[in-house]
């Protein structure tokens, strides 16, 4: 049960947002701005450094959301986003991909985690200042977006065939209040 | 002890020093803190700023604004963030009124510090938040509405500790540098204050 009133047919964070829509205003920019590009970073990758932080914070509703739509712009390749949440060293990406992996799960830790080695071999493998950004900048709004659904207990539809269905939302349409203020995909 | 010579001596003893140009990535800019990452990526600057700007400046709003900066203040200080701490302290401060030893009496041990029982149990919220979403508690969160928190403070204190978590991990996270001196931070508390986040500018 969520600690505060919110609306029980909404979803994790949406549930927040129609909560809170004046918050949820800037929020839904941050993420359209830094997940909904392929400036650097593909829409793909971004997402999953997203899925990444949200598995290692153990988000239930966060991994599951944005590892689903990660999956939507690698052609429905829900192994490889499996693997990358998991062990992203043994997944088919790029070295450049797992050297940003690698400083994303330190910033879940805390920002001093990061290490000067990790932004050099970051940078040896072809990774731009921009990408070294948008990585932290995910994992640290990842840092946040979790704490705010499971601080609140947020509900968590633990039926995995409804993620698809709000991943394609995204997918199609980005980010932003209409997440809340539309009928749920079904 | 002298305040400002007592802050200064503390914080010489306890924060590792910084220098400009420490960054991991080229900023563009010398700015201290998260202003250098913010007009590096004035877009995503906007954003949070609109963010914070509801969350701790807006009137609109049950909890004080010292009250609120005071949490961000305590998450940042539980994160171990030197800029953080000293930005949202000092205006905890200057809201509050009070010399800073009671802004750090409260970071170190909000329990024993002279604040409203329904503030440290808000704080408490903060605390567990800090540490990850599921560490806060029924029980926590019953204790806090049993004092008078309602709903929309107990919203806006998991958010309020959730976005420092952000904040802290934005600025530590590319080792942006810090003025060491915590007099700067108590000084430019009041620009702040009057000026909010919404429209700041980054250069001033």
């Amino acid at each position: 049960m969520p600690h505060i009133n919110v609306d029980e047919n909404l979803p994790g964070i949406r549930s927040l947002m129609a909560f809170s829509p004046e918050t949820a205003t800037p929020m839904g920019k941050l993420a359209n701005l830094m997940l909904r590009t392929n400036e650097g970073l593909s829409m793909a990758e971004r997402e999953m450094i997203a899925a990444h932080v949200s598995y290692l914070n153990d988000c239930f509703y966060c991994q599951q959301s944005h590892g689903a739509i990660a999956a939507c712009y690698l052609n429905g390749d829900t192994d490889l986003v499996e693997q990358v949440k998991k062990d992203y060293e043994q997944a088919e990406i790029s070295d450049k991909m797992k050297a940003l992996l690698s400083i994303a799960g330190s910033v879940q830790k805390g920002g001093k985690h990061v290490t000067e080695e990790q932004i050099k071999k970051a940078k040896e493998e072809g990774a731009t200042d921009r990408d070294i950004h948008d990585t932290v900048l995910i994992a640290a709004l990842f840092c946040m977006f979790n704490r705010y659904v499971d601080g609140l207990a947020a509900n968590t539809p633990t039926d995995l065939s409804t993620y698809p269905l709000r991943a394609k939302q995204i997918a199609e349409h980005g980010y932003g209040n209409y997440i809340f203020s539309i009928p749920q995909p079904a | 002890m002298n305040m400002k010579e007592d802050i200064k001596n503390e914080a010489a003893s306890h924060t590792p020093l910084q220098g400009m140009g420490s960054s991991f990535i080229n900023l563009e800019n010398d700015l201290p803190g998260i202003r250098g990452p913010m007009q590096y990526s004035p877009e995503t600057g906007k954003a949070l700023n609109e963010l914070a700007e509801i969350l701790l400046h807006d009137d609109n709003n049950t909890l004080s604004r010292g009250e609120r900066e005071m949490i961000g203040a305590y998450v940042s200080s539980e994160n171990d963030c030197f800029y953080c701490q000293n930005v949202h302290g000092a205006l905890a401060q200057h809201y509050f009124e009070c010399d800073m030893q009671l802004i750090d009496d409260i970071k170190k041990d909000y329990e024993s510090a002279s604040i409203s029982r329904k503030l440290k149990a808000l704080l408490s919220i903060a605390g567990s938040v800090q540490k990850g979403g599921k560490y806060v508690t029924t029980e926590q969160v019953e204790h806090a509405k049993n004092l008078g928190a309602t709903d929309k403070e107990i919203h806006d204190t998991v958010l309020i500790a959730a976005a420092f978590c952000m904040f802290n991990r934005y600025v530590d996270g590319l080792n942006t540098w810090a003025p060491q001196d915590r007099q700067v931070y108590i000084e430019r508390a009041p620009m702040r204050a009057k000026e909010g986040y919404a429209n700041i500018d980054l250069n001033k």
